[in-house]
């Protein structure tokens, strides 16, 4: 079989109208991202407990960046490691219309249970 | 292209058309991974919701581990890379790629149900139980059900694994790792969320 045999949709197994999958290389360069990411996470993490002025200043925005640090490393797995960037939208369809209604979900809830607790301590 | 067309006439034979296109083993799993979703959405505002109401410890600040945790996250975001080269390898009729990266997914699989058993036997030692407080209660259920959820992964894996190993996985049948790889990657991508929500914003 030659190269471009080899990469082509159908010699993955994949269906003919969805693109091949990246390879190695690729795989690789997305690990290495993902790992710094998580090292920025925990560096984060262990600077906004530390006294000093840089913790200080890190403390309260520590939150928005461990999200905004999770959400970046959550999309490289879904487009490259589960192939939603080469494969049918159908798929990324399946995948995000779920996920919306999960973090409308997470932050009803999280909003409800504020709401509740501020009324039982007499706040509203 | 003699090669090229016998292939595709082979992976269209294992599965009838389908009104989309697309094959319906794989419409399935990218369903059931959007039903679960919801399921861990419903679990980790749960633990959300509950955090800092507990009226005794011990806490998530007098218990959490970072340290081994990190560990543990940074075997699970490995394993990731390795499933998806050993998918390539099945693709491609690589054999060895395939067997060995395939193999290793599976060893940091099991590493890190082995650190959430042992994290589980430490808490308990430490006096956390599920019915302890609130955050034992809420804690033990969402990394208990992800734990689960890693457990069935590294079961799935093996049996494609064992597959593979008979010689039964050509690139045509690829799909069939490809599925698990699609669940281990949602394991892994839950895991992301919960590593940053659970540990980090104590």
């Amino acid at each position: 079989m030659d190269s471009h045999a080899a990469h082509a949709p159908e010699a993955q197994g994949l269906d003919p109208h969805e693109k091949s999958h990246p390879g190695p290389g690729v795989y690789i360069k997305i690990g290495v991202v993902l790992f710094v990411l998580t090292a920025l996470e925990v560096a984060a993490y262990e600077v906004a407990h530390r006294p000093g002025s840089l913790g200080t200043l890190l403390q309260p925005i520590l939150v928005p960046v461990l999200l905004l640090l999770s959400a970046a490393k959550f999309a490289l797995v879904a487009m490259y490691y589960m192939h939603l960037k080469q494969d049918s939208k159908l798929f990324s369809g399946l995948f995000v219309f779920p996920l919306i209604i999960a973090a409308v979900v997470i932050v009803s809830l999280i909003a409800l249970f504020i709401y509740h607790y501020s009324y039982q301590r007499g706040m509203l | 292209m003699t090669t090229e067309l016998s292939l595709s006439d082979h992976a269209h034979a294992l599965h009838p058309p389908t009104s989309t296109g697309l094959d319906n083993r794989k419409v399935a799993i990218w369903t059931f991974i959007g039903s679960e979703c919801l399921f861990f959405a419903s679990l980790i505002s749960t633990y959300l919701v509950y955090k800092g109401r507990d009226t005794k410890g011990p806490t998530p600040d007098e218990i959490l581990q970072i340290p081994l945790v990190t560990f543990g996250t940074a075997l699970l975001l490995f394993s990731s890379l390795f499933v998806v080269i050993a998918l390539n390898g099945a693709q491609t009729g690589n054999r060895k790629r395939l067997l060995f990266w395939l193999g290793m997914t599976i060893v940091c699989g099991m590493f890190f149900v082995g650190m959430q058993v042992y994290e589980f036997q430490h808490f308990v030692h430490e006096g956390l139980k599920l019915q302890t407080n609130l955050f034992g209660a809420s804690f033990y259920t969402l990394t208990g059900f992800h734990g689960t959820h890693v457990t069935i992964g590294v079961i799935w894996l093996i049996t494609v694994f064992i597959t593979a190993l008979r010689g039964k996985l050509p690139p045509e049948r690829a799909l069939n790792l490809e599925m698990a790889a699609l669940y281990w990657h949602f394991v892994d991508v839950v895991w992301i969320v919960i590593f940053p929500v659970v540990y980090l914003m104590k």
